[in-house]
Order: C-alpha cells, then sequence, then structure tokens
C-alpha cells in the first residue's frame, strides 16, 4: 500500500475520503461514540451536515436526497440506539436499491463484545439489510473499506452500504489513505457486459403483435428513461410501470397506460391480460404485480436486468438479458422493428376511455382523488413529490404523472411509513429550486412527525398534505372489504392539530374539509417557497381502486364501477 | 435432489455470517457445511451441501454471487466429484459384541479412536452414502452420540 508522509487520524481521513468523494451533505445525529468523527466534519468547510431528530430520518432523507439527485446519499449515526435506528431506512433502501452510505459509531475495540454503554452489533445486525457492510478495525482499513463501500453502494444495483467506525479507530492516526488492490471482485461495481442474445431476443419482440413494456425502479436507476422512449416510439409499444418505475416513462405519453399491479390502472392491468408479449425492464416481478403462474400466461415474457438473481425468480420467463438497462437497450433498439400498431394501440386508447381512474365527485366532501389531481394541474406536474404508505400514496401514484425520473419518491418495497416526511425534505437539500411536496396521512406523518423541526431550522420549503380520516385509510379497507367492516385499531381516536402543531414550529398550516375551499388551500399550499402543512379532511370510508386482493391476478381485478354496480356505494 | 456447492469466500470474520444468513433469509435448507482456509490463507473453501431442484439452486448461486465476499461458486455435480465426510461415532460396546464391532470396523477401514469397557468411540470417513451406511451398521449397537463434520467436496482431476 503506498504511504504518505504525514499521518491523520481516521476521523480526519473519513472526512477527507468524503470530501474526495465529492459529498457535501451529510444527514446524522451526533452521539458519544461518533464524536471524534463529529469534531472533525465540524471543521471541514466542505462538508455541510444537518441536523436530523431522529436517525430514521437522517436516513430517509438521505434516501430522498439520493433518489431525487441520483448521488450517494449519507448518513450518521452513533453507535447502539443510533444506530439501530438506521435500521428501518438500510432495509427500505436495500428493497429500493437506492445508494446509501451509512457511518456508525461504534465502541472502542477493546470494548466490543463486552455490552459495552450503548454497544449493538450493529454489523451483524446489518449483514442481511446492506448489499456491504463492515466494522473497521484499524485505521489503516479505512481507505480500502471506504473504497469498496461507496463502490458496491453505487456499483451495479445499487444499495446500502455500512461502515461501523470503531471510536478508538476514529482516533488512531494513519498514512493508508489510498488502496491498490480491492478485496471484492469488479463484479460488484464496474459495468457487466451484455449476457444473452440479442438477436434472439430480439427476434421474438418484433414477432410479437400485441407486446407491452413494464418498466420498473432499475429503468431509473440506469437512467434509461430516453432509451425506454426511443424503443417504445420505434416499436409503438405501450408501456407500463411499476410503483418504483413511475417517471422512468412520460406519464403524459400516448403510449403510457399508467400503472400496474394491486392498484395500478384498469387498462394496464387489462394490457397485461391481453399482450402476447411483455417485456420487463428492470423491474423484478413484484408480489404486488406479478402473481406466478398466473402473470401474462398468454404472453412471451421476457427481462432485462442488471441483477441476474432477479432473473426466474419468482416468475419465469422466455428470454433474458443480463447487463446495464440503458446499455442493453442501446445494443437492443437498431435490431428492434419500427411497426406501427394502430389495434393494438387503439385497443388499449379505448380501453383506457372505458376504463378509467374514476371516483364518486357527487358530494361536498373532498375526495382525495380530486383534490390530487388539482395539485398534480396545479403544480403542472413539476414538483417532486414524495408519499408515506397507505391509501394516499396509491392515489398520488395514480393522479399524479411524470414527464422525468427521479421526481416520484416513495417507499415500494418496504412499505415503510414515515418514510415521506424526511425523504421530501432529503430531496428539498437536493433540489432547493423545485417544488417538494409530501403527500401523507394522518397515520404516516405521525411516525416521523419530529423532522418538522429540521424543516424549521434549515428553513425549507417543504410542502406537507396530509389527507386525514382519522383512520389507517389502508387497513381501513382491507378490513372492510376482507374482515367484515371489524375495524380493529385502525380508527384513531386521538390526532393532534396538525395546523397547531406546524405553527409550534413556525410553520404556516391550514385545515379545509369542504370542496370550496380547495382553489384557495391549493394557492396558500403552493403561494412561495415557505414551508406548509395543508390537512385535508375526507371521507373514511373513501377506497383505492382499481384493487387486485393480495395474491390474486390481474383476472381478479376490482374497479370502482364494480362497487357501483354492487350498490356499495 | 441434492447439490454440493463449492463456494470461495474472503477468509474473514463475519463472512459465514454472511453466507448462512443468506441461506436463512431466503428460506434454502442447507444439509450440511464444512468451512476451511485454503491454500490462499486469504481465502476460504466452503462446502454446502442444499437440497433443492435446479431452480432454486441456480437462485442460490446468484444470490451467493451477489455477496461481495463471495469469490466463485460453482455447483459440482455428485458423480463429477470427490466428497468426504468425517464422524465420529460413540457406540456401546459389551464384552460379547466387541470383536463384531471391531471386525465391522475393519471391513469399513474404520479407526477405533477410543475404548473402554463400555463403549467405544470410531472415526469413519467416506462419501455420504458410506458414512450413512457405516452408522446404520453401528445403529444396532446403540449409538450414544455422534459428531459429522459435513461434507468437504473437490472435482475429480482425471478426464
Amino acid at each position: 500500500m503506498p504511504k504518505t508522509e504525514a499521518k491523520i487520524s481516521g476521523a480526519r481521513l473519513m472526512v477527507e475520503l468524503l470530501e474526495e468523494y465529492g459529498v457535501d451533505i451529510v444527514f446524522g445525529y451526533p452521539g458519544g461514540a461518533i464524536l471524534p468523527f463529529y469534531d472533525e466534519l465540524y471543521k471541514s468547510t466542505k462538508i455541510k451536515h444537518i441536523l436530523v431528530r431522529h436517525e430514521q430520518g437522517a436516513i430517509h432523507m438521505a434516501e430522498g436526497y439520493a433518489r431525487s439527485t441520483g448521488k450517494l446519499g449519507v448518513c450518521i449515526a452513533t453507535s447502539g440506539p443510533g444506530a439501530t435506528n438506521l435500521v428501518t431506512g438500510l432495509t427500505d433502501a436495500k428493497l429500493d436499491s437506492v445508494p446509501i452510505l451509512a457511518i456508525t459509531g461504534q465502541v472502542a475495540t477493546n470494548a466490543i463484545g463486552t455490552d459495552a454503554f450503548q454497544e449493538a452489533d450493529i454489523y451483524g445486525i446489518t449483514i442481511p439489510i446492506t448489499k456491504y457492510n463492515a466494522l473497521i478495525k484499524s485505521a489503516d482499513d479505512i481507505a480500502r473499506h471506504f473504497q469498496e463501500a461507496t463502490l458496491v453502494a453505487l456499483g451495479g444495483r445499487p444499495g446500502p452500504v455500512l461502515l461501523d467506525f470503531p471510536k478508538d479507530v476514529q482516533t488512531e492516526l494513519t498514512s493508508v489513505r489510498k488502496v491498490d488492490k480491492l478485496k471484492i471482485d469488479s463484479r460488484h461495481y464496474q459495468k457487466p457486459p451484455i449476457g444473452g442474445d440479442l438477436d434472439s431476443f430480439a427476434a421474438a419482440l418484433n414477432k410479437a403483435k400485441r407486446p407491452l413494456l413494464y418498466v420498473g425502479g432499475g429503468a431509473i436507476n440506469a437512467n434509461a428513461s430516453k432509451e425506454i422512449k426511443e424503443l417504445a416510439e420505434k416499436g409503438n409499444i405501450p408501456v407500463t410501470t411499476t410503483l418504483m418505475g413511475i417517471g422512468a416513462f412520460p406519464g403524459t405519453h400516448q403510449l403510457s397506460v399508467g400503472m400496474l399491479g394491486m392498484h395500478g390502472t384498469a387498462y394496464a392491468n387489462k394490457a397485461v391480460l391481453e399482450c402476447d408479449y411483455i417485456l420487463n425492464l428492470g423491474a423484478r416481478f413484484d408480489d404486488r404485480v406479478a402473481k406466478p403462474g398466473e402473470f401474462a400466461e398468454n404472453a412471451i415474457r421476457a427481462h432485462i436486468d442488471i441483477d441476474t438473481a432477479e432473473f426466474n425468480k419468482r416468475v419465469s420467463v422466455d428470454y433474458l438479458l443480463h447487463g446495464d438497462l440503458k446499455e442493453v437497450l442501446k445494443a437492443l433498439i437498431p435490431k428492434v422493428n419500427k411497426v406501427d400498431r394502430p389495434e393494438w394501440v387503439g385497443f388499449l386508447d379505448t380501453l383506457k376511455k372505458n376504463h378509467p381512474l374514476e371516483f364518486d365527485d357527487s358530494t361536498d366532501t373532498i375526495k382525495p382523488q380530486g383534490f390530487l389531481q388539482k395539485l398534480y394541474e396545479k403544480s403542472k406536474g413539476k414538483a417532486i413529490v414524495s408519499t408515506d404508505v397507505g391509501q394516499h400514496q396509491m392515489w398520488a401514484a395514480q393522479y399524479f404523472l411524470f414527464e422525468e425520473a427521479n421526481r416520484w419518491l416513495t417507499s415500494g418495497g418496504l412499505g415503510t411509513m414515515g418514510y415521506g416526511l424526511p425523504a421530501a425534505i432529503g430531496a428539498k437539500f437536493g433540489n432547493p429550486n423545485k417544488t417538494v411536496i409530501c403527500v401523507s396521512g394522518d397515520g404516516s406523518i405521525q411516525m416521523n412527525i419530529q423532522e418538522l423541526a429540521t424543516i424549521a431550522m434549515y428553513k425549507k420549503g417543504v410542502k406537507i398534505l396530509i389527507f386525514n380520516n382519522n383512520f389507517l385509510g389502508m387497513v381501513r379497507q382491507w378490513q372492510e372489504l376482507f374482515y367484515e367492516e371489524r375495524f380493529s385499531e385502525s380508527e384513531w381516536n386521538y390526532n393532534p392539530d396538525f395546523v397547531k402543531l406546524g405553527e409550534a414550529y413556525s410553520i404556516k398550516g391550514l385545515r379545509i374539509s369542504n370542496k370550496s375551499e380547495i382553489d384557495k388551500a391549493l394557492e396558500f399550499f403552493l403561494e412561495d417557497d415557505d414551508a406548509r402543512i395543508l390537512e385535508v379532511m375526507i371521507p373514511a370510508e373513501e377506497k383505492v381502486f382499481p384493487m387486485i386482493p393480495a395474491g390474486k391476478s390481474q383476472k381478479d381485478m376490482i374497479e370502482f364501477s364494480d362497487t357501483v354496480r354492487a350498490g356499495k356505494k | 435432489m441434492k447439490h454440493i456447492l463449492k463456494i470461495l469466500v474472503n477468509n474473514h470474520p463475519g463472512v459465514m455470517s454472511h453466507v448462512s444468513g443468506l441461506f436463512t433469509r431466503r428460506s434454502y435448507n442447507i444439509d450440511s457445511i464444512a468451512v476451511g482456509v485454503t491454500q490462499d490463507p486469504e481465502i476460504s473453501n466452503m462446502v454446502i451441501v442444499v437440497k433443492g431442484d435446479d431452480s432454486v439452486v441456480e437462485q442460490v448461486k446468484r444470490q451467493l454471487l451477489k455477496l461481495p465476499d463471495v469469490i466463485e461458486v460453482e455447483d459440482l455435480a455428485y458423480h463429477d466429484c470427490i466428497s468426504r465426510e468425517l464422524v465420529l461415532v460413540v457406540v456401546k460396546v459389551e464384552d460379547s459384541n466387541r470383536t463384531e464391532i471391531i471386525s465391522i470396523c475393519e471391513v469399513f477401514q474404520a479407526k477405533i479412536a477410543d475404548l473402554t469397557k463400555t463403549t467405544m468411540t470410531v472415526e469413519f470417513s467416506g462419501n455420504t452414502r458410506q458414512v450413512e451406511h457405516f452408522l446404520e451398521m453401528m445403529q444396532k449397537y446403540g449409538i450414544q452420540e455422534i459428531a459429522r463434520t459435513g461434507q468437504i467436496a473437490l472435482k475429480y482431476r482425471s478426464t
């Protein structure tokens, strides 16, 4: 290993490595075991540290920052409880393939294993929920671990990594600042060569009469939007996206059929049933989308992914290509025939007309769907939208359309309530000039509501929309449909006054409950770049449709019109 | 069907947890697991015997290759490799059957590692079938304790 003359402390080295890597913002919370690192951070002029109110907030902020900018998200926590508070966020980032570097403090090496104060085996705890993790035992190992961790986080299918950093290693002196040879194989960070037979893959696609593109979050990670649009337009192939793939293809494009799956559009799910060829681009046949054995069963199934472990994992496919999606599509597109498909595209246009997203808008109460339609129009589709998890998340996925990637931030895989607010804050730090809206519910928002303080402290103009039905809405919906209306523990007997709560943090707020108030409320909400809380009272019985019941397939979709026919509305 | 996976991994603490944890959380069943260092002290060889059809084992292999500390995964076909397992077994002995047990051990080329008035500890190594067969033969005398290493395996070099 090449050595430089001057020795510096491990903590100093970590800060310098972060700087060299171009990290200019980190989200964190100090504590005993990470103090040497914080002391060095204090001296850094290049790295801005955002102080959060809970470490879970820090990692979701890092996620929101990473997903909206495409850069590495970095979060810092101390040992023990600080580190364990990152667990949910790490799992979230693992399931949604978000590049996160978590740096945790650890008790001194001679105290490890003694149940020392604030000691937790975060290395062991995070083995299954990180792409890479390491307990750094010597300051001489920092450079290698840092290089490996960051390469792995961003390389291939991105994901979270964790470096556990004992207090004495932070103060130990080292002169090892660079490494010649990494211990991990280059397959973990280099773009793989294209694997599979492009010609037969293209030939099968060219033979299809009713092809469909099924686009997942991998398309966004691969930055493949341009190529997907080119492929869709060249072959006149309609496009549906997963919850994670929203934005990878312009939502307003005439070939877009919106989201598929459990709460996808009726026309997307019907397109899955009718297509004779389905091409999965960076999606993983998730259980909210695909039922093994019944998914697109009449179609030829093809899959392009950077992660070979996703091939035939849940749904078997006929054709597959391995590689970086952008590179694979670049190679594939010249082999794809230019075709007009008036019948198939026309058929889907008719489906769109006959099976639109609908809701009953005949009363004076505010319907979240109608509200989101208006918010979408008012924000001109340009906003970055984060959501929490539940009904509001699905309505937002249905009624917001995105023209580009990295504008839609939602916890897709893990379904983390409490994700939305910190993710929005992280996104605002990464995109100070864009409108950032957090769409939440009265349940979700309370899972990380303490981060209102972070908004207030840094004067970040995050717009917070809370749909309040005094219920855990999605839980209620399932209980209504599948548990004979036994609303076990889904009703909130007590909610804080969200507007007053905002005021406590100097954030202006407004509550509305009548349709006539919507326009004024939206004006208040979006008038300037200050933070706002808008609490919208909605009926508790409002449901998300269409819906494919859990474990069922596209054939079993329930549409809004079905419930009207059944006299349930 | 059983598969023998030969997995080369970086030899440092925690790698075993990474690998075995992958099996646990993806609910793959491990039949046996044996680890030892290779000629390169930085690299260990893990031999894991898994049950599952080809598609499951293919999935196991791909998931393993995603672990940064996994260098190489090879699926060794049973007929194509030489595999061994070491077993230590304690059987009850009486004066009347001692010579009978000793002669069985001779047939199997098992070693008697320890002998008391009432017990005999026998060491035997062979492939899984031979080990099973040997233990079956010992069964009738009353097995008191067993320790097995799990299988290790290498590919045949002859073609």
